[in-house]
């Protein structure tokens, strides 16, 4: 590396000092000063990825035909032993570039659109100071050279999600969604603390580039140690996986992403499109040497949860009414794709599914922005979440219909739009592994094209709004961010991700399938037509099937009781008997017996506090009885 | 030794005079006075150092020079009691020692 990357540094310093900036003065500045610092620093940000990326695509990255992974800079930061040291460091390879130009672009306008979303709102700079450290925390996720580091800025996505959950904190829905969040993510880093804890005491290393060198040797003889049926090294990534399940909120850990949508929308979009659900995919994608060569079987674990997060989402988000529930269960069901997407890729010339779930990642960050920008601007403006409130908006909101169209068939995966080639490839790494995992990801195809144009058609065709109706559309400094996101979904599809980002860096040949093409879409076509059917006009069609289907439809509407579910075993067996019996013990034992020794010597010195009165001649005569006594026993035991 | 005074007569005597100290300590109300009872119990103890150097081991001189050293320090420790005497005297107007029991609570 002959080109000096010193200034990489500063895509993570700036944002960082705009979250500093706005946090300490963020009752001195003005609005517009605040929010002026924090979309500058992020602009510069990404335009220096921007330039990474160039440089790096096109000059430093290559070397004999390879992308190479580059550590721009690597600083020792906490050095506890010689082999025990923690580094703050920053990877540069296909996939941190790419994250780098994902978070950087989808921050950068979901910044601009702040301006106009938060315009007016209580604590506005420090909305802004949030979501500067909400993209810092991610940014230095993604470049993280070691586990430790990525560890670090894994906690800080948590704690920036935890605080922009909780904008609204005098609302208590939206205190108690933040809680969750926080708390069921934590719970599944645990998992991936202990898993790092593992792979760093066999592999004695935290850094990617040495745990994965020479196809993960350097922690392949972790395989040779067994624990209950399967190798530490499967433990340990099924460990670090769990981490990665809980921020992308995968199937039993995804409880906390329906309710995050308290947060402001822009969050909302930041959460599902940049940051925070992506996290836990870029977390396995990091690793993917490791898993691929070390722990196939831990694999097979991803893609399966990966394919029931995705179809479990799907059938759950054609039930239900709020704007931005639907979209997170998308979320939930597009990052199950990408997971499903690793779990069956293989390595080098397999590597199919690496690259298609880099891909799908990438183009569904444009969509799944736009999706969440243009919901933000429609409850902008008709001031609901719920769709059956809405209706014939297409007449008032013209821009934001255009580009929630261009999104939606993005997501559906209609050529030429972006989801179409990254769902495309998805689906065919998935029929190279195994038949279930095509029927699964082909079925979820049709369900998604089914819920969003369900989605499209409730908010902006069925019935007409009341002719007084004051909708109109947002300020331009919403609905630009809304173009720019619809210009990348159409045109993010057309990036040869197969000569970018692959699993050794060489050169993938990706085939392009017609007839599998031509399947997918066709199941997305049908999903058009059945929600044209339902849904383009005020008909009960739906309520009837929803009647046919009774308690099923019920179940899916409630979201398979997941949440009663856990509610049922955290407050009835985990506090109902466990703690109670806990608390029980520690009220009556533990404080008991402090309590008791306390008041013993309470009720011993009330006894004989009298026997000090002040008088000075008293204690004199006790000390001369003491002597007069001790004189006496020794002159006892020496007449003897 | 000293003209002809026996060992048993000095002795008696420093007894006499430390349990008069004593007594005074413990049933004199007038703090000067106890103060004067507890220089008493020091010359008692004096004389017995100097009596017992001089007739048990004439040769020696560590017993006077502690009786030099506890006059001494009795100097200084009367300077500083009766320092506070004053004080105390002119905060509470008294210095009969039942008095004197602020400390207690």
């Amino acid at each position: 590396m002959e080109t000096s990357l010193n200034y990489t540094i500063w895509i993570l310093i700036l944002p960082f000092a705009a979250f500093v900036l706005n946090g300490l003065l963020s009752k001195r500045l003005p609005n517009q000063v605040a929010s002026a610092i924090s979309i500058i620093s992020i602009l510069i940000a990404a335009a220096l990825s921007y330039y990474l990326a160039f440089v790096y695509f096109t000059d430093i990255g290559k070397a004999a035909e390879t992308f190479m992974a580059i550590k721009a800079f690597d600083q020792t930061w906490l050095r506890f032993t010689e082999s025990l040291q923690i580094k703050i460091g920053f990877l540069v390879d296909p996939i941190s570039i790419m994250m780098l130009i994902v978070v950087t672009t989808v921050s950068s306008l979901v910044f601009i659109y702040s301006i106009g979303y938060m315009k007016g709102e209580k604590g506005y700079n420090r909305f802004f100071a949030f979501l500067s450290l909400f993209s810092f925390s991610m940014m230095g996720l993604v470049v993280a050279t070691n586990l430790f580091q990525m560890y670090i800025f894994w906690e800080l996505v948590g704690v920036s999600s935890f605080l922009l959950i909780g904008y609204y904190y005098d609302k208590p829905s939206a205190v108690s969604a933040s809680k969750k969040a926080f708390i069921v993510t934590r719970f599944a880093d645990l998992g991936f603390l202990l898993g790092i804890l593992l792979l760093s005491y066999y592999g004695n290393s935290f850094d990617f580039l040495e745990i994965s060198s020479d196809n993960g040797a350097a922690v392949s003889q972790m395989g040779g140690i067994t624990f209950m049926g399967m190798s530490v090294l499967s433990w340990a990534l099924l460990l670090v996986f769990t981490g990665g399940a809980g921020k992308s909120a995968m199937f039993p850990l995804h409880i906390w992403l329906p309710d995050a949508m308290e947060g402001p929308t822009p969050v909302s979009a930041l959460i599902h499109a940049a940051t925070m659900v992506v996290a836990g995919v870029y977390l396995v994608a990091r690793m993917f040497t490791v898993y691929s060569f070390g722990a196939p079987d831990v694999l097979e674990i991803v893609a399966i949860i990966g394919a029931f997060s995705a179809l479990f989402a799907a059938v759950i988000a054609c039930t239900q009414f709020d704007i931005k529930r639907v979209l997170a269960f998308s979320t939930m069901s597009q990052i199950g794709y990408m997971m499903m997407a690793l779990g069956v890729s293989g390595y080098a010339a397999e590597g199919l599914g690496f690259t298609a779930s880099m891909f799908h990642l990438f183009t569904h960050a444009f969509f799944k922005a736009l999706l969440f920008l243009g919901a933000g601007a429609i409850i902008h403006s008709v001031h609901t979440n719920d769709i059956r409130e809405m209706g014939g908006l297409r007449k008032y909101l013209p821009i934001s219909h255009i580009t929630f169209l261009i999104a939606c068939l993005a997501i559906s995966g209609i050529p030429p739009f972006a989801g179409f080639f990254s769902k495309d490839e998805i689906l065919a790494a998935a029929q190279m592994h195994g038949m279930i995992y095509f029927g699964v990801g082909y079925l979820v195809a049709g369900l998604t094209a089914f819920y969003m144009f369900r989605l499209y058609f409730m908010v902006f065709w069925n019935k007409n709004q009341p002719a007084e109706s004051k909708v109109h559309e947002s300020p331009s400094v919403m609905t630009i961010p809304l173009i720019i996101l619809a210009l990348g979904s159409i045109f993010a599809g057309f990036v040869p991700f197969g000569n970018l980002i692959t699993t050794n860096g060489q050169v993938l040949e990706t085939e392009f399938h017609v007839s599998l093409a031509a399947a997918t879409v066709g199941i997305a076509l049908v999903g058009i037509v059945v929600s044209y059917l339902f849904y383009a006009k005020p008909s009960d069609r739906p309520e009837r099937i929803a009647k046919s289907l009774g308690g099923f439809y019920r179940t899916v509407y409630q979201k398979f009781y997941f949440d009663e579910i856990y509610l049922f075993i955290t407050q009835r067996i985990i506090f109902g008997i466990f703690s109670a019996f806990i608390a029980w013990f520690d009220r009556n034992i533990v404080d008991g017996t402090i309590n008791a020794i306390g008041w013993l010597t309470a009720w011993i010195s009330s006894r004989i506090k009298g026997l000090q009165s002040g008088q000075v001649q008293q204690y004199a005569y006790v000390f001369l009885g003491g002597v007069l006594i001790i004189g006496l026993v020794f002159f006892y035991y020496w007449m003897r | 030794m000293i003209k002809g005074i026996p060992f048993e007569h000095i002795m008696i005597f420093s007894t006499l005079l430390f349990f008069i100290g004593v007594y005074g300590f413990l049933t004199r109300k007038n703090l000067i006075t106890i103060l004067i009872s507890i220089e008493l119990i020091l010359n008692a103890v004096n004389i017995n150092f100097v009596a017992v150097n001089v007739y048990l081991y004439p040769e020696a001189l560590e017993g006077h020079f502690f009786a030099l050293f506890i006059i001494a320090i009795a100097a200084a420790e009367a300077a500083v009691a009766i320092a506070i005497f004053i004080n105390l005297y002119r905060n509470i107007r008294s210095i009969n020692i039942e008095k004197v029991n602020e400390m207690k609570n």
